[in-house]
């Protein structure tokens, strides 16, 4: 009867092997194609047409080190439209990349701050097995709570100001969220791609997706709060094409 | 920082006086056991320490003594356990919250306290209702009732210097009343380990007068109405 | 009450052992070597308990700063050697897992159960040899499993020694999953293995003592023990359902203790305390009755009034069960409920009560030898006297309120699992280390390791009073977040020196322990001068400990005896002039 546990204990102890810094990301197993060289480009903005919704007030009295960053009423930029652009939209290529070809991962990191209890970005497109470097610029106790719902989630703290941790994601989801549960109102979203043709609207409203094979594409800009559209891209090799979002105040 | 003192840190509500002074009680009986036993110890070990030539001397007990030593331990808890009773029967009893309590709801999450206030017309669920993070603002010489709530794991309302203590249960609304005696700011800490921000969980209770309170009151309902 | 007769091989034959080195020692079905195994495995893990607390210790004392050697801990327990919240719960659960269950409980039950009752009631061995030895060999892969913990992904358990759902029961909470559920696993297993061991003890104590060894001639070790093992029967199996339940929580979906579909948080704490309060006591009895002995042997006189102390014993063991709720006066109980569970708690003080004023019986009028063991029951009595005193506070529901998980919880725990378990099992391991190995520990090493160990342990845990007065709280990864506990910094600095101070000392037993076993003077029958039947066997006793059955004549501690020249009159000697009387020497 004893050794049936034993084995289990064993084998329950060595599939853990959680000492290194990173949870082991999986190495793409099918020998495909490398990608084929493409140089096309699709340009856009992500609009918002009519009143913005209010972003809501967040209070920092009680975590005054936060608070030291910012002046005035601080808001959480949940929503954030300048004349009428719309930035943190995650533009992505929902579909149309040619089956069987994989992407190289890149090895730089990604980085995500926590400064002035906001997250920095706050919206992020980054690829399956590629390290998220997150680093804490503020002298108090953040947690990341990360819930994913393909990719194994994680929550970790970092109390003290300038450390930095390193996390994966092994599979794509869009978007994977980010919470701190020490200020509740801190909330970034993580798109994670099995390819690189993806960007994030900046404050001009703008983005841009460059490096595409010829072919047709339906792409995807998400909004935390706006929704999503979808928009088909035909490009021919080396061309450009551009996609214009619009979100309404109906979303 | 005196590290012997016995001693409690002041305290700020109504409950401190009862609850201080059955602690002090407690103290001075079982201070009195300390002394009688440790000292009793030490002088039959060096009293009856091994002489060559004395013998031990040969009995297997005394009646009466165990007839003495139970009684007066009983006696004495059941008394403590009298009078301890009637202090909690006035914080915990039934009929304990003061019907003119003043109501807020604290919602205990993972890793913040949520205070909503009623807001100047003292009804829950009406527009100027507003909420605070980590904040709790209470007049002072006024009774006021919190409804404790849980978000998701037990975390505990701890309020050292109004000597309030009080599991926040998901699933469950509990009360918890108390009436501040002293204006100033006194720290809340979470007392039921919830996991990695526990020791984060950290707020602030502030005893103003009325009139101090009528006006930080209308101030953030205001704010509140205009976000 | 019958004796079951004595296996074939013992009856009147002298000892034969040919029995190969595994069946010896490893797989041995004898109870003085499983007695020993479990005395390895648990100083083992005292080491590991005490070890974790250490890392505690250094993150309490200086907050946020790298801990000496850290840098060999993983990133996800202490990036670049500074502890990291979730990583400083895991050690508090971890330390009082392993320190309650894995270290105090064996040492008691597991070593002491196991070693004494055969040969203190005069049997050859355990009831069910077999059973013996498969309650040892279940609790080495639950040890196994809590070990396992620290190196899944996600970190060990964090919710506390007691689990308290839902934290423990949905991974979500604390971002721990496997080890969480090990921790489950590991003390349903373990606690396989107490059941197994308490049905062993009663079975033997009650159907194999010697012809002559009544009720009322077992010593109190024994009395202790066999109670403690009812105890452990009837609370071990309802911690096991309760574990399966939380298990069933986090893998199965079910929510017993989730509010979502109608699961209560509170029922965790209930169960979990119905058990948890007899497990305390179980931590407790064994360590009294152990005492009892070296006291009156330290003393050279009987135990003081041994009829009140058994009833004592049994009454500790009775009311144990009705005083759980004082863990949970602020949980959100029904208040009413409250009062009653302070009433029964207030009640269980005056046993305590009555058995430290009986030891101090003993001690008055004796001729006392403060050899080693006696220094450790003499400290066991006056640091359990601190510890109950402390409990009388918080039995107090109002008190209550203000020091509940305060340090001042912690410090009783630590007065009573610590200056009174602990210095019992080091005067249980001193007193009969001759009999288990055949060789004496040096004295004067075990005078300097406790008197180094008795001073640096109050300077551990008798300012955590102080603490906890102050409002303190437990489980805090960085106390000076508060700005009233920022001024006890310097306090919480003095403990963890100490603390270290304390660990080190331990250095001394070991060598005391390791160094003994190889070079220590042999030991007689019976160096001690006890009247116990141990002590009429040589050190160690063979297999089967005795050629032929003693018989039993005298109550137990009859030491400065009238009726003989010596200061001691073994149970098992046989005198020439007739017993006393019935009725003018009682309980003879």
């Amino acid at each position: 009867m004893r050794y049936p546990i034993l084995c289990g204990a064993l084998l329950l102890a060595a599939c853990g092997g959680d000492r290194g810094a990173t949870p082991a990301a999986d190495t793409t197993a099918a020998a495909a194609a490398p990608a084929p060289a493409g140089s096309a480009t699709i340009t856009g903005t992500v609009r918002f047409s009519g009143t913005a919704p209010a972003n809501p007030a967040i209070d920092m009295s009680e975590e005054a080190a936060c608070q030291a960053k910012h002046t005035g009423v601080i808001t959480d930029p949940q929503v954030v439209v300048t004349n009428g652009m719309v930035s943190n939209g995650f533009v992505y290529v929902k579909s149309g990349l040619p089956a069987g070809v994989t992407y190289p991962t890149p090895t730089t990191p990604v980085v995500i701050d926590q400064n002035g209890c906001l997250y920095t970005p706050r919206v992020f497109g980054v690829m399956a097995g590629q390290p998220i470097e997150i680093r804490n610029s503020d002298p108090v106790l953040h947690n990341i709570k990360a819930v994913p719902t393909a990719n194994r989630g994680f929550n970790i703290s970092q109390p003290s100001q300038g450390m930095t941790t390193t996390r994966t994601f092994t599979t794509a989801e869009v978007m994977v969220p980010f919470e701190c549960n020490v200020h509740g109102w801190m909330n970034a979203w993580v798109g994670v791609m099995t390819h690189p043709f993806y960007a994030t609207s900046g404050a001009d409203g703008g983005f841009s997706i460059q490096g595409l094979p010829a072919g047709t594409y339906e792409l995807e800009a998400w909004h935390e709060k706006l929704g999503t559209r979808t928009i088909s891209v035909t490009v021919a090799e080396g061309g450009s094409a551009t996609a214009e979002f619009s979100f309404g105040p109906t979303t | 920082m005196d590290w012997i003192s016995w001693m409690l840190p002041p305290g700020a509500s109504t409950f401190a006086r009862d609850i201080d002074w059955l602690y002090y009680l407690i103290l001075v009986i079982t201070g009195i056991a300390f002394v009688v036993v440790e000292v009793g110890l030490i002088w039959f070990l060096v009293k009856y320490r091994a002489r060559p030539g004395r013998k031990a001397h040969y009995t297997h007990g005394n009646n009466t003594a165990e007839i003495i030593w139970t009684t007066i331990p009983a006696v004495t808890v059941v008394v403590i356990g009298l009078l301890s009773g009637g202090v909690w029967n006035n914080i915990r009893g039934r009929e304990s919250v003061p019907a003119d309590a003043i109501p807020y709801r604290v919602h205990a999450q993972q890793f913040e306290w949520n205070v909503t206030y009623p807001g100047p017309d003292g009804q829950f669920d009406t527009p100027d209702d507003f909420t605070r993070r980590n904040q709790l603002h209470v007049p002072v010489d006024r009774p006021v009732v919190v409804e404790l709530t849980a978000e998701e794991v037990i975390h505990s309302l701890g309020i050292p210097a109004f000597r309030v203590k009080q599991d926040a249960v998901p699933g469950m609304r509990i009360r918890v009343w108390f009436q501040a005696t002293t204006p100033g700011t006194y720290e809340i800490g979470c007392a039921e380990l919830c996991g990695l921000g526990h020791y984060k969980m950290r707020a602030v209770v502030t005893v103003h007068s009325q009139a101090e309170y009528d006006r930080w009151l209308g101030q953030q309902s205001t704010i509140a109405a205009s976000q | 009450m019958a004796t079951i007769a004595p296996p074939v091989e013992h009856a009147g034959h002298p000892l034969v052992d040919d029995r190969s080195f595994i069946r010896k020692y490893i797989f041995s079905t004898d109870h003085k070597i499983i007695g020993i195994q479990f005395l390895l495995m648990s100083l083992l893990f005292l080491l590991v308990g005490g070890a974790l607390a250490m890392v505690m210790r250094w993150q309490l004392g200086y907050p946020g700063r790298p801990l000496p050697g850290g840098g060999v801990l993983p990133e996800t327990m202490a990036p670049g050697g500074v502890v990291l919240p979730e990583f400083y719960n895991s050690l508090v659960t971890m330390h009082g897992t392993f320190m309650v269950f894995f270290a105090i409980m064996p040492l008691l039950v597991g070593v002491f159960g196991n070693y004494l009752i055969p040969l203190k009631i005069g049997a050859p061995d355990m009831a069910f040899p077999r059973l013996n030895m498969a309650s040892f060999w279940t609790a080495v892969p639950a040890g196994i499993l809590m070990v396992a913990g620290f190196f899944v992904e996600g970190g060990h358990a964090s919710a506390g020694w007691t689990g308290y759902a839902p934290l423990s029961a949905d991974p979500e909470y604390t971002g721990v999953s496997a080890g969480q559920q090990l921790w489950c696993l590991s003390l349903i297993i373990l606690g396989l293995s107490s059941i197994l061991g308490a049905v062993n003890y009663i079975s033997t104590v009650i159907n194999l003592r010697a012809p002559g060894m009544t009720w009322f001639r077992l010593p109190l070790s024994i009395w202790s023990l066999f109670i403690t093992a009812i105890l452990v029967l009837l609370a071990m199996p309802i911690l096991s359902g309760a574990l399966i339940m939380l298990l069933f929580d986090q893998t199965l979906g079910t929510h017993f203790f989730l509010p979502a579909e109608g699961g209560q948080p509170i029922l965790w704490q209930h169960l979990f305390w119905f058990f948890g309060h007899p497990e305390v006591y179980i931590l407790i009895l064994p360590a009294m009755g152990m005492a009892s002995d070296v006291i009156a042997n330290g003393s050279r006189k009987p135990i003081f009034g041994y009829h009140s102390m058994v009833f004592a014993i049994m009454s500790i063991g009775f009311l144990g069960w009705i005083v759980w709720g004082h863990h949970m006066f602020q949980s959100g109980m029904n208040p009413t409920l409250a009062t009653s569970f302070m009433i029964s708690t207030m009640l269980i003080a005056v046993p305590s009560a009555i058995k430290v004023f009986n030891w101090l019986g003993t001690m008055w009028g004796g001729s006392i030898r403060l050899h080693v063991p006696m220094l450790h029951a003499t400290a066991f009595v006056a640091m359990f006297v601190i510890g109950g005193l402390s409990g009388v506070f918080m039995a107090s529901t109002p008190v209550d309120i203000y020091i509940h998980d305060t340090y001042f919880i912690v410090a009783h725990l630590h007065y009573v699992l610590f200056g009174g378990s602990l210095f019992a099992i080091f005067a249980a391991i001193t007193f009969w280390y001759p009999k288990m190995f055949g060789r004496m520990m040096s004295e004067r090493l075990g005078k300097i390791h406790f008197g180094l160990t008795f001073i640096f342990y109050n300077m551990v845990f008798f300012p955590m009073h102080q603490l906890g007065l102050h409002g303190h709280m437990r489980r805090i990864y960085d106390p000076s977040i508060y700005d009233f506990l920022k001024p006890l910094g310097g306090l919480n600095r003095f403990i963890t020196i100490s603390a270290f101070l304390l660990f080190a000392t331990q250095i001394l037993f070991m060598i005391n322990f390791i160094g003994s076993w190889f070079r220590g003077r042999k030991a007689s029958n019976n160096p001690w001068d006890d009247t116990g039947l141990e002590w009429t066997t040589p050190s160690p006793p063979p297999h089967g400990n005795w050629p032929v059955t003693p018989r039993v004549y005298h109550r137990p501690y009859e030491f400065s005896s009238p009726l003989v020249e010596e200061d001691f009159l073994p149970q098992d000697r046989e005198l020439d002039t007739p017993p006393a009387r019935a009725g003018s020497a009682p309980g003879h």
